[in-house]
């Protein structure tokens, strides 16, 4: 069974955002990007499948600039067999991306897409269901624990009220929460070995799809800021502050 | 405009993040609502008196039973034929649905609006609401999850909406309900509680958290929060997580203890009214957020605060 995983370049979770000064969106102008951190767990998931011997090969694949290039070899030096770099500098919603990786999919036959839950930059949280939306296939979102078994997945998922767990006929989309797995760092000899690991550079006309945005950014603002307060010397201090708030007796 | 509203509910009790999804709705239009989900009666007659609404669709099957998107989606599809929003609070059961409603009717989902700002054009949070973005579609319908913590709550009552079956049965392909584990407590619920305690990675250890964290949050009837530090350590269990990527929350009071104050946990509580922080490191970044700190070691602090209170 072949595993795909899609994986987005953003920027780093350490950074603090700034928002640019006309307002048209978030300035990523020399600032760090990383892989997605949700991604990092999907693609560590699947080379635990290929470990394990339930996966054969892991494919990874990522839509955005020529630099979307590096998020494609850290995955390769996590242990992924192979990339597929689908180059853009347009501006793709996650209904775009679900349908540039149905695309992939449809080429790729994977038995299991393991996507992040979110991106930590536009946080949508969308991509994984629109996916199996469109290839009409089950879905386990927000996993903590995913368990292959012949042609069943069985997906424990963190949900508002604890877990819940469902069990999906492969193949299936599956998106990571943060507690299924602490990826693994690359080691320097695997990061070498990704450098000569095939990766395959395609553009969004390669599969025909229609990208263009439906949703239009009218601005970016900066949110309400709040400032700091006071201390509070002690406990009795914070005692009266708590009564004064109404919410002790 | 005519909006769909999903409507949350458990136990066979309407959830209360039904009711933000309804006032956001109310400024677009018409107000209809979905009920779906096995025995559901009673849910639908209490969603009926929710001031505002209009028609009240329930779709009581068991094939709803777990509200599996597989099994939901279609059946959403089917009724947005007639409607032309379909709009859900930003719960997990709702997150998991909505973007397979969007993809099915080939529109972009707007993800956990904060503002209605005309017909089409919205606001809502980005990189961890370090930016706010206004958003517009261009799509013939919407799908829309709303910020429960952005909007006031529908009143419960003084609605008189027409309940109405539905007939459709969609059923969900090659998923299963296996089982769940639901936390059970006594103590107010995290995303609607007036007073929240949170704690983090300095509790170090499930004990602590239960013998310093609860008894505070008891005498200020209080709901239990936590850092991603703390679940990931198994302190607490994944549905106590306040954040970007937890649960959002915006109490009268939050009280941060021993929670350095990651804009990852900002992202869940900095909306909140009052936000107190305890921790021993004086330039810990939650005092940059906080309106009273104290400063020194919670494991003095807590149980003297809880002992004065
Ligand atoms: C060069 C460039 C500039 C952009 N600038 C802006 C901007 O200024 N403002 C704006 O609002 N949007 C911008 N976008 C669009 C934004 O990145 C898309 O909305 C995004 O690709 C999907 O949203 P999300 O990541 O929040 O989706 P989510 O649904 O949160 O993502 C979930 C998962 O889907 C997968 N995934 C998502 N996107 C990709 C991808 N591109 N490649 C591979 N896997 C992916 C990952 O596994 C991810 O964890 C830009 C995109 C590009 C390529
Ligand atoms: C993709 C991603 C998503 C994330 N999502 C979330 C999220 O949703 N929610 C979230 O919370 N985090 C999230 N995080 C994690 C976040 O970045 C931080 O790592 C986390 O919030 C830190 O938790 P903490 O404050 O408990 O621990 P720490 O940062 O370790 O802080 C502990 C604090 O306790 C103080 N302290 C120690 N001992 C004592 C004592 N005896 N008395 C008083 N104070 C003491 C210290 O001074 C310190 O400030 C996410 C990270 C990533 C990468």
């Amino acid at each position: 069974m072949k595993v795909l995983v899609p994986v987005k370049r953003v920027i780093d979770y350490n950074v603090k955002p700034r928002v640019k000064m006309d307002g048209t969106g978030v300035d990523l102008a020399n600032v760090k990007m990383s892989m997605n951190p949700f991604d990092e767990i999907a693609v560590e998931e699947a080379i635990r499948l290929k470990e394990k011997g339930v996966a054969t090969e892991v494919v990874v694949v990522s839509i955005g600039p020529a630099k979307a290039q590096e998020t494609c070899r850290t995955a390769l030096a996590m242990g992924a067999d192979r990339a597929i770099l689908i180059q853009t500098d347009e501006t793709v919603e996650p209904l775009g991306v679900a349908k540039l990786l149905k695309a992939v999919a449809d080429e790729e036959q994977p038995g299991l897409v393991i996507l992040g839950k979110q991106a930590i930059d536009d946080d949508s949280n969308q991509t994984g269901q629109m996916l199996a939306a469109l290839m009409g296939r089950p879905q386990g979102t927000f996993a903590s624990k995913v368990e292959v078994s012949g042609d069943t997945v069985t997906v424990t998922r963190e949900v508002d009220g604890g877990l819940e767990t469902v069990a999906l006929t492969i193949p299936a989309i599956i998106t990571t929460d943060l507690r299924l797995n602490e990826p693994r760092y690359a080691s320097l000899p695997n990061i070498m070995k990704a450098k000569s690991k095939p990766l395959a550079a395609k553009t969004p006309a390669d599969y025909g799809v229609d990208i263009a945005p439906r949703l239009e950014t009218l601005t970016v603002a900066e949110p309400p800021k709040r400032s700091a307060g006071i201390k509070v010397a002690d406990v009795d201090e914070l005692v009266a502050k708590l009564k004064a708030l109404g919410v002790a007796a | 405009m005519k909006t769909l509203v999903w409507v949350e509910h458990e136990g066979g009790a309407l959830k209360d993040a039904t009711l933000s999804a309804v006032t956001a709705a109310a400024k677009l239009g018409e107000v209809h609502l979905l009920v779906a989900g096995e025995g559901v009666g009673g849910v639908a007659e209490a969603a009926a008196k929710i001031a505002g609404v209009g028609k009240v669709h329930v779709a009581d099957n068991a094939a709803y039973a777990h509200a599996l998107p597989e099994a939901v989606a279609p059946l959403i599809v089917e009724l947005m034929g007639h409607h032309d929003a379909f709009v859900a609070p930003a719960t997990s059961t709702a997150k998991n649905i909505a973007p397979r409603v969007a993809a099915l009717l080939d529109v972009m989902q707007v993800s956990d609006i904060l503002s209605v700002e005309g017909d089409k054009t919205f606001t809502r949070p980005i990189y961890a609401g370090n930016a706010i973005a206004t958003v517009k579609s261009n799509d013939a319908k919407l799908v829309i999850t709303v910020r429960g913590t952005a909007f006031e709550k529908a009143a419960k009552d003084g609605g008189s909406g027409a309940i109405e079956a539905v007939s459709a049965a969609t059923s969900g392909e090659g998923s299963k309900f296996v089982g769940a584990e639901i936390s059970k407590s006594e103590r107010p619920e995290l995303t609607s509680a007036k007073v929240i305690v949170s704690g983090g990675r300095a509790l170090a250890s499930s004990e602590n958290f239960h013998s310093v964290i609860e008894p505070l949050a008891d005498k200020l009837g209080a709901a239990v929060g936590a850092s991603r530090a703390a679940v990931d350590a198994g302190y607490v269990p994944n549905d106590y997580q306040v954040g970007q990527t937890g649960k959002i929350v915006a109490p009268e009071v939050y009280v941060a203890v021993g929670i350095s104050g990651a804009i990852q946990h900002l992202a869940g509580m900095k909306d909140s009214k009052t936000i107190i922080a305890i921790n021993k490191d004086e330039d810990a970044p939650i005092f940059q957020v906080a309106d009273i700190g104290l400063v020194g070691d919670l494991f003095t602090i807590v149980p003297e605060l809880t002992s004065k209170l």
